[in-house]
């Protein structure tokens, strides 16, 4: 195990050495200490490692991640993982705004409850939220799960493209294009497997779907003529 | 007068109305026919206060000029130079704007990256990402980080020469973009992560940040992921020069690109580009007063866009504070836009050469703004390189000639002083005195 003190070390120092690990390094484990709310931390990661960030983080923790680990032994600022590729980023205590934004891949993972825009834009990430998520969350989701353990604020999955929603608790209220839908045997079980995977023991049989009516795919042109 | 009625009592002449006419009235029965509003390409159609409302006043008494075709006019520029380890040099001052992948074709990429390489300058590529053909024949490749963050991906951020955060364009600032089904073929649909055939919109705003006090942490944050490499540009639309230059500046922007309200797009509202947004004669000084009053003119770098044509409108911008100029719809006509060859084809689309902006339909028949293989297939990278090459080569000897004659050893030694205004309305916008006078509306110290 490697610990690195951010407060003595520095930011740059700190993602220099993360970014210097290669597929094959034998580093695999880090502890950052003394993280302090710090902004961007272990951003851009590109190696198969697992970074335990010893406290909170400001903006962007674990930011465009690929094949790392990334567990915040704390709360998480606004866009943690943004733009994730792939890899894994676990938060313990709760997550700002934007979680998972725009999110391509991989796994984000929020113990406690996430703010609003959880998921906005997301292209393909799995998020898994143990608590409520706030207003505006899945805006212009396109693709990807996102799970919610238990409640969603306004607006959800406004103007949604074919990303997956499933909410156990209730919705405040849905935004343009996004509806409940079915709830079927193949959906139960993508639900089951990203329950396992955020470490969830909630019941997928007590969620509720939510996507795309897609009519707002193509403008509404009136072709009387 | 007499009226020619021949017969009848003499009638008053049939009047079109200046204020419900003829192109008006359309657009009103088009509105009521279809339930939508006009989606076009292009920038503003209307008639603006422009450069060509500049001249220049050249050489006299008290100024020598340089000897036109020998003595020596750097047009050299370097873009970057305030905290990215490796700033972009360029040989001319004239970039090639971010025009999107899906917009465009893959060759028409192509073809801008090599015109670009030949001529010593930088592309950069839009929104919708990256493309192999682009990043392989572009020596210099500008990201766009855009809000809709289609195909963003950290490979390909690594892979860049600089960076370019897309807050807002000439064309539309304040809108996002737009992307019509009949363009969204296989590939596109595929970098995008969306269904294919389906009207794409690009949002407005981005995702995970608002405000310039987000968008400092943000620049952090792609600095972090590039080491702190490559510049960072933050390109505005021309709303509130002054202010947005001034916040980019304080959000940490390497370089600010200005896209004034002639610039170019893709596909948006009519009613959008004709009626947001300021002229790009107008941004200019006051970008220029923004980075003067921070003490920031030439450290943080300004390109600007938004209708530059000639070697005259490059002269003019550097003349009045730019350190570069980035061009879209020139580029364009450079490859075979609009091309009168084209005429016949122009016509069964309703339209003519030069009028043609329905790029969003993807029917170019120049093959540039359009995915169809079939109309692709007439474009040839190659010779459209070659051409915006030729093309890039005259910009920059035509702004030399200028400069020259202006006694300007450096296409960034040219000022304002070297202008006058023709009209009182240029005079005003770009600070610059009126033909025949020492004065411009606004001028401190005047009272008129
Ligand atoms: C076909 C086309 C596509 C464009 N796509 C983008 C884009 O993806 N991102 C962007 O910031 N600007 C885009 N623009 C705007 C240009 O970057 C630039 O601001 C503008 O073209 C400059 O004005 P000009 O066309 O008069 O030279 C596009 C312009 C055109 C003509």
């Amino acid at each position: 195990m490697q610990t690195f003190d951010l407060e003595a070390e520095g930011l740059r120092a700190l993602n220099e050495t993360l970014h210097a690990q290669a597929d094959n390094t034998n580093q695999t484990k880090w502890e950052i200490v003394n993280p302090r709310g710090s902004h961007a931390i272990a951003v851009g990661l590109d190696a198969p490692i697992e970074v335990n960030v010893k406290g909170s983080t400001g903006y962007y923790c674990a930011g465009m991640n690929q094949q790392a680990t990334v567990n915040v032994h704390g709360s998480a600022g606004p866009g943690v993982a943004e733009n994730m590729m792939s890899g894994t980023v676990v938060i313990e205590g709760d997550a700002s705004q934007y979680a998972g934004a725009t999110g391509h891949g991989g796994t984000l993972v929020i113990k406690g409850n996430a703010s609003s825009r959880c998921g906005i834009s997301m292209k393909g990430i799995d998020i898994v939220v143990h608590g409520n998520i706030g207003h505006m969350s899945a805006f212009m989701a396109q693709s990807g799960n996102l799970v919610v353990c238990g409640d969603a604020g306004d607006a959800l999955g406004d103007s949604i493209y074919e990303a997956r929603l499933f909410v156990r608790g209730s919705v405040k209220s849905l935004g343009a294009d996004c509806i409940e839908k079915e709830m079927r045997p193949e959906h139960l079980e993508i639900l089951t497997e990203l329950l396992e995977r955020g470490d969830c023991d909630a019941k997928p049989e007590e969620f509720k779907r939510y996507g795309s009516a897609r009519t707002l795919y193509n403008f509404n042109i009136d072709n009387a003529y | 007068m007499k009226d020619n009625n021949q017969d009848g009592p003499p009638r008053t002449t049939p009047i079109q109305s200046a204020t419900f006419s003829n192109p008006i009235n359309a657009e009103i029965r088009r509105a009521a026919a279809t339930g939508i509003y006009d989606i076009r390409g292009g920038g503003a159609k209307r008639k603006l206060p422009h450069f060509d409302d500049l001249l220049f006043l050249g050489a006299s008494m008290s100024r020598y000029p340089l000897e036109g075709y020998r003595e020596k006019c750097d047009t050299s520029v370097t873009l970057g130079t305030r905290f990215a380890k490796n700033p972009i040099h360029l040989d001319i001052p004239v970039t090639i704007a971010g025009m999107s992948f899906g917009a465009l074709s893959g060759p028409a990429k192509e073809a801008l990256g090599r015109g670009a390489t030949l001529a010593g300058t930088s592309t950069t590529t839009g929104d919708g990402g990256m493309t192999q053909e682009e990043r392989g024949h572009s020596n210099k490749l500008v990201y766009q980080y855009l809000p809709s963050r289609y195909g963003m991906n950290p490979n390909d951020l690594r892979k860049a020469d600089a960076i370019e955060v897309v807050v807002g364009q000439g064309a539309k600032p304040g809108g996002g973009g737009m992307l019509l089904g009949q363009k969204i073929s296989d590939r596109v649909a595929e970098m995008r992560n969306l269904p294919k055939g389906i009207d794409q919109r690009s949002a407005c705003r981005h995702p995970d940040w608002t405000g310039p006090d987000d968008l400092e942490i943000k620049i952090l944050e792609l600095r972090e992921i590039t080491g702190w490499k490559v510049p960072i540009y933050i390109k505005v639309g021309g709303a509130r020069p002054y202010f947005d230059t001034t916040l980019a500046v304080k959000a940490g922007a390497d370089v600010v690109v200005l896209d004034g309200m002639q610039g170019g797009t893709a596909a948006t509202q009519d009613v959008f580009i004709e009626h947001v947004g300021q002229p790009i004669l107008a941004c200019i000084r006051e970008a220029v007063r923004a980075l003067q009053d921070l003490d920031m003119h030439r450290e943080v770098q300004l390109i600007v866009s938004g209708g530059v044509r000639t070697g005259a409108d490059v002269a003019k911008c550097m003349a009045l504070g730019a350190d570069a100029v980035a061009i879209g719809t020139a580029a364009l006509i450079a490859l075979g836009d609009n091309d009168p060859r084209w005429e016949d084809e122009y016509q069964k689309l309703g339209t003519t050469a030069g009028a043609y902006d329905d790029w969003h339909e993807g029917q170019d028949p120049a093959g540039i703004t359009t995915q169809d293989p079939e109309l692709m297939a007439r474009f040839d990278p190659i010779e459209g390189g070659r051409r915006l090459n030729n093309y890039l080569k005259v910009m920059t000897l035509e702004a030399q000639t200028i400069a020259r004659a202006c006694g300007k050893n450096h296409l960034h030694n040219l000022e304002p002083e070297d202008l006058c205004a023709l009209t009182m309305e240029a005079a005003a916008m770009a600070k610059i005195p009126l033909a025949g006078t020492d004065w411009y509306p606004g001028k401190p110290g005047t009272s008129y």
